[in-house]
């Protein structure tokens, strides 16, 4: 009997002790479950922090790639504007150079002789070449007549061109001011209807204030619709260079005749038998 | 080193084309007055391409072009008309029998460099 109440006590503590450790676990069960919600939770506020950190880290970066961009195109529109501006400063230059190449040419052509006939020649090369007129003439002034004779031309005959008085019509008129004529509407001209008293361009040849002579056009080729820069300066340079290669080359030339003369007569003087 | 002949009985064109094309780096301008002397020019040097006026003395334009089309040797350098005809009908029949373009005068020297450069390079 009394040793089956010792079974029976013993029986009740390792219940009790039974008991105890079920407690335990069930606390411990919790406890874990507890803290796997409270590392999910961390995980999942970590995880969130995270990709916010990103985002931002994103965001500054997609700023900082607009803010390049748009430094980029406005470097960009920089170099384009610099660049349509030395486009067009190569255009003018082209330009210029073109016209002093034109200016050195007609002006190196046409004092490179003392030949009266070769300087008109050169003259008329110009106007063809480099202003592109089609009939034109050249008229030199007779001091003792007062009027202008027709000395070459181009397109045209010199006898269709009749001489003119000083002061009368344009050419006239233009000898006598010593300025410049210019028709209003070049484009307007027919060729095939050409006055010689109505020129749709008219230069005096000047040496200073004194006209010696005039150039008249009456028509410009087919591809050449209206002057340009470029023309009005050589028409300068032919008001000046060309009455002076005009004036000193038929000097010369006269001078050259009558050297030539004097010459004969002293050469015939010389070779007079002595009595 | 281009080798370029110019053809022209004008001394002031002449003067004017050779002023503008001697820009080109290391360019060599032969000069000819005419069909004839370009012809001579043509079979002692060695030529890269042809400026050549239309109308000249003793041989015109086109029949140079011509003549150049009809020479094995000659018939691949480039021809480029410069002239004061300035006609559609004249243009049209340079380029049929040959040349490769056409300028009228009075020329824009920067045109003519262009249009030079483009047909040696």
């Amino acid at each position: 009997m009394e040793k089956d109440s010792g079974i029976s006590k013993k029986a009740d503590e390792f219940l009790q002790i039974f008991k105890r450790g079920e407690e335990f676990t069930k606390d411990l069960i919790k406890e874990n479950e507890r803290l796997r919600y409270r590392i999910a939770q961390l995980e999942e506020s970590v995880e969130k922090a995270g990709n916010e950190e990103r985002t931002r880290l994103y965001e500054d970066r997609i700023k900082m790639l607009e803010d390049e961009i748009n430094s980029l195109l406005e470097r960009y529109r920089k170099t384009e504007e610099e660049n349509k501006d030395f486009a067009s400063k190569y255009v003018e230059v082209e330009a210029e150079n073109n016209m002093l190449a034109n200016l050195y040419v007609a002006s190196y052509q046409l004092h490179s002789t003392l030949d009266f006939n070769e300087v008109l020649r050169i003259v008329i090369e110009i106007i063809i070449n480099l202003i592109g007129a089609e009939k034109f003439a050249i008229f030199l002034m007779d001091d003792k007549m007062n009027e202008l004779l027709p000395a070459a031309s181009e397109g045209l005959s010199l006898n269709e061109i009749p001489k003119v008085k000083m002061g009368d019509a344009i050419i006239g008129k233009v000898a006598k001011e010593g300025e410049s004529y210019f028709q209003e509407n070049i484009s307007t001209a027919d060729a095939s209807e050409v006055n010689p008293a109505k020129p749709i361009v008219c230069i005096p040849l000047k040496i200073k204030e004194h006209v010696i002579g005039v150039i008249s056009i009456y028509s410009l080729l087919v591809q050449k619709t209206a002057f340009s820069n470029i023309d009005y300066e050589l028409f300068n340079l032919l008001a000046g260079h060309a009455a002076t290669a005009i004036f000193s080359s038929r000097l010369y030339t006269q001078s050259e005749r009558k050297l030539t003369t004097i010459q004969s007569f002293l050469d015939l003087l010389k070779e007079k038998p002595r009595r | 080193m281009p080798n370029i002949l110019v053809v022209e009985d004008s001394p002031t064109m002449r003067q004017l084309i050779s002023f503008a094309i001697k820009r080109i780096p290391e360019s060599r301008i032969i000069e000819a007055t005419d069909g004839v002397d370009a012809l001579k020019k043509l079979s002692s040097e060695k030529i890269d391409i042809i400026l050549a006026d239309i109308n000249m003395p003793i041989m015109d334009g086109l029949k140079l072009v011509s003549l150049v089309r009809g020479n094995p040797s000659y018939k691949n350098i480039p021809i480029i008309m410069i002239t004061t005809e300035g006609a559609e009908e004249d243009k049209k029949k340079a380029l049929a029998i040959g040349a490769n373009a056409y300028l009228t005068k009075p020329i824009q020297t920067q045109e003519l460099m262009k249009l030079v450069n483009s047909l040696i390079s």
